[in-house]
C-alpha cells in the first residue's frame, strides 16, 4: 500500500462496523470483485505475454495456426536478423532513444526547474503574464507547432538529426507546471533561514530547494524519459535516414520493410518496450503519483 | 548568478521585512531563472505559433525558393466545397469526429468503472492497478505493430479466440469499416486506460467517507449513492479529464499511421495524419498551416464547450 495516496481515508466498512460486518454478501461480492479484475488483468497483460513469447519463435512458428504461447523452438534468431541488419539497425535505434531521452530529459528538469522556482517564490513584475503564457500553451495542440517547428529545426541544421528531438521537444510546459506546484508546497521558512544566513538565490535553490525536490525532480525526469522514448510523430517526420532513427520511428520503418515478418516486429516492439517496462516496475510509484498529480489541476 | 547575490545588510535585524528588501534588490534574479526555459518556449513554442500564422498566409512549399504571400487563399480553400483540398481535409477532419466521439465515452467510463471497483482497500489491489496502467507506459509505435499481429484477420489472435468462442473469426479488423474503428478504438481504450483510472482513482480516495455514510443513513442505494455523492465529489477531475481525453482523441495519429495506414481508402486518416503528411512529406506547409489553425480553433471551441457544460451543472444542482 506504498503508492496509495495519504492513509487518512478508511473504508466505510472499517468506520462503520455494526452497519457492514463482513458478512456472507460482503465475501461473495469480494471475491467477484477479485475474479473481474483478475479477468481484466488477464486481458491487460497478455498481449504483452504474446509479444515476448513470439519474439523467441521461429519466423514459421510466430504465424502458425492455432497460436501457441510457448515457442515450438526456443531461439534467437529474431533478435539476431534485427540487431545486425543495415536496412533496419535496431541496436542503433536503441542507442539513439536512449541517447535523446536521458538528454531530453535532463534538459526538461533543469530548465522547469529553474524557471519553477521565481514562478513559485519571487514577486516580480511580468511574472504573471509569463506564468499565464506557459499554462496557456498547455491548452494549445501541439499540432500548430508541428510544421512551424519543421522550418525552425531545417533553418537550424537539425534535420535528420537527433538534436530535433532532443531540444524542441524540451519546451513543454508541463515540467513547469509540475514542478512550481511541488515548490509551492515547501515552506518558506526553510529556505528564508538559510537567505538570511547569507546564501543567494541561486545557492539557496540549489542546496535547499534541490534536495527539498527530489522526489518531483525524479516524477518530471522519469515522466519526460518516457515521453521522450514513446515520441512518434515528431521523429517520424524529422529522422528519415535509418542510423538516425529512435525505436518508436524505427518500429515504423520495420515493419515497412517486413510486413508479415512477425517474429521480427515483436523482437523489436520488445526491444523498444522493455527499458519502460522496466524503469515502470521499478519506478512505478513515481510515475502513478505523477500521474495522478497531473490531474489535480482540473 | 551574477547580481544576483542579496546583500545581507539588514540580516541582523528581525524577520520578514530583510527577506523583503532582499527580493527588491535583485530584479535580475527572476530572469536568470527563467532564461534557459524561456529561451526554449520562446523559440520553439511561441515563434513557431506565430509563424504558423504566418505560413498558412502563403503558399509556402518548403521545396521551392518562392513563397508567394497568397491572403487568406488557404483557408479559402479548405472551405471551398469542391476544391481537392478541401475535400481531403474534411474527409480526415470526419475520420477524426467519428474516432473522437467513438472513443471518447469509451475513454471516460471504463476506467471510471475500473477505479471504481478499484476503490476499496484487497489484497493485491497496487498489482492489479499496475498490470491496468502497463500498457500506458509503451509508446504508441509499439502498441500499433503489436496489435496489428494481434488483429491480422488470418493468424491473429483475437480472431482465433473469437473462434473458440463461437464467434465470427474472420473479421477483417483493420481493413473493413466498420471493424476498423472498432479496433482503433479498442486498442486505443487498452492502451490508455489506465491514465484516466489512476486520475480518476486519487480523486475517489479524495472524497469523504462520511459523505457516503450520511448518504447511507438517508437511505440511498449505491446508484443513488453514486449520482449524488461520487458524480458530485469527481466534478472537478471530471472536467480535466474530458478536455484531456477530447484533445488526445482528436489528436489521434499513430494507431492509424501503423494499424491501418489510413485504410480502407481515406477511411481512418485523422486530421493529424493530413496535416502530417501535406505539410512533411508533399511539403505544401501553407495549407497545412491552415488546417492545423482550422483544427486548433474546433479543439479550443470543444474545450470551452466542456467547460461550459460542467461549470453549468455545477451550480443547478446543489
Amino acid at each position: 500500500m506504498t503508492a496509495t495516496k495519504t492513509p487518512t481515508t478508511p473504508t466505510p466498512a472499517r468506520v462503520i462496523p455494526e452497519h457492514r460486518r463482513p458478512s456472507t454478501a460482503a465475501r461473495v461480492k469480494s471475491a467477484v470483485r477479485l475474479v473481474a479484475l483478475s479477468l481484466l488483468a488477464l486481458v491487460f497483460i497478455s498481449p504483452l505475454v504474446f509479444m515476448l513469447v513470439t519474439s523467441f519463435k521461429t519466423r514459421a512458428d510466430a504465424t502458425s495456426v492455432p497460436p501457441s504461447w510457448i515457442p515450438k523452438e526456443f531461439t534467437l534468431q529474431a533478435y539476431e536478423a534485427i540487431l545486425g541488419s543495415v536496412s533496419t539497425p535496431v541496436f542503433t535505434w536503441f542507442l539513439n532513444s536512449i541517447t535523446a531521452a536521458v538528454l531530453n530529459s535532463i534538459i526538461v528538469v533543469i530548465t522547469a526547474s529553474l524557471a519553477a522556482y521565481p514562478l513559485a517564490r519571487m514577486n516580480f513584475r511580468g511574472k504573471n503574464i509569463v506564468f499565464g503564457a506557459i499554462i496557456a500553451t498547455l491548452l494549445v495542440p501541439p499540432v500548430i507547432l508541428v510544421i512551424p517547428n519543421y522550418l525552425i529545426v531545417s533553418e537550424l541544421g537539425w534535420l535528420n538529426s537527433l538534436v530535433a528531438v532532443i531540444v524542441p521537444t524540451a519546451a513543454g510546459a508541463f515540467g513547469v507546471f509540475l514542478m512550481r506546484q511541488f515548490f509551492l508546497s515547501i515552506p518558506v521558512e526553510l529556505e528564508e533561514a538559510a537567505r538570511l544566513d547569507g546564501a543567494n538565490r541561486f545557492t539557496t535553490f540549489v542546496r535547499i530547494i534541490v534536495p527539498l525536490a527530489k522526489p518531483a525532480l525524479a516524477t518530471l525526469a522519469l515522466l519526460a524519459f518516457l515521453t521522450n522514448w514513446n515520441d512518434f510523430l515528431w521523429p517520424v517526420y524529422v529522422l528519415f535516414s535509418p542510423d538516425v532513427q529512435t525505436l518508436p520511428a524505427g518500429l515504423s520503418t520495420l515493419q515497412s520493410a517486413n510486413a508479415v515478418r512477425y517474429d521480427l516486429l515483436m523482437a523489436g516492439a520488445v526491444i523498444a518496450s522493455a527499458p519502460v517496462l522496466l524503469l515502470f516496475v521499478a519506478l512505478q510509484r513515481f510515475i502513478v503519483e505523477g500521474v495522478s498529480q497531473s490531474g489535480i489541476k482540473g | 548568478m551574477t547580481g544576483a547575490s542579496p546583500v545581507n545588510a539588514g540580516v541582523l535585524s528581525k524577520g520578514r521585512a530583510p527577506a523583503r528588501r532582499l527580493r527588491e534588490n535583485a530584479k535580475a534574479t527572476p530572469w536568470l531563472f527563467l532564461a534557459p526555459y524561456l529561451t526554449l518556449f520562446g523559440g520553439f513554442v511561441v515563434f513557431p505559433a506565430i509563424l504558423g500564422l504566418w505560413i498558412s498566409l502563403h503558399r509556402w512549399d518548403y521545396t521551392l525558393p518562392l513563397k508567394p504571400f497568397v491572403g487568406l487563399d488557404n483557408y479559402i480553400g479548405l472551405f471551398t466545397p469542391g476544391s481537392t483540398t478541401s475535400s481531403i481535409f474534411w474527409q480526415a477532419m470526419r475520420a477524426t469526429g467519428i474516432f473522437t466521439v467513438a472513443s471518447v465515452p469509451f475513454l471516460l467510463a471504463v476506467p471510471l468503472a475500473v477505479a471504481l471497483i478499484m476503490n476499496a482497500k484487497f489484497p493485491g489491489r497496487n498489482f492489479f492497478r499496475a498490470i491496468y496502467f502497463a500498457p500506458y507506459v509503451l509508446g504508441v509505435a509499439v502498441v500499433a505493430v503489436l496489435w496489428r499481429y494481434l488483429l491480422d484477420n488470418n493468424i491473429g489472435l483475437v480472431n482465433y479466440y473469437l473462434g473458440q468462442l463461437g464467434l465470427p473469426s474472420d473479421t477483417t479488423w483493420l481493413t473493413s469499416v466498420p471493424w476498423v474503428w472498432v479496433a482503433l478504438v479498442g486498442v486505443t481504450v487498452w492502451w490508455t486506460l489506465g491514465f484516466n483510472a489512476v486520475i480518476y482513482l486519487a480523486a475517489l480516495q479524495d472524497i469523504s467517507p462520511e459523505l457516503y455514510e450520511a448518504a447511507r443513513v438517508d437511505g440511498a442505494g449505491r446508484w443513488s449513492q453514486f449520482v449524488n455523492v461520487t458524480l458530485p465529489g469527481l466534478r472537478p477531475i471530471l472536467t480535466f479529464i474530458t478536455i484531456n481525453t477530447f484533445i488526445a482523441s482528436a489528436n489521434m495519429f499513430g494507431q492509424s499511421y501503423l494499424l491501418t495506414q489510413g485504410g480502407p481508402g481515406r477511411e481512418t486518416r485523422t486530421a493529424i495524419y493530413q496535416i502530417a503528411e501535406t505539410g512533411l512529406r508533399n511539403f505544401q506547409m501553407g495549407s497545412a498551416a491552415a488546417m492545423s489553425y482550422i483544427l486548433t480553433l474546433f479543439l479550443i471551441g470543444l474545450s470551452i464547450l466542456v467547460f461550459w457544460l460542467f461549470r453549468e451543472r455545477k451550480g443547478s444542482s446543489r
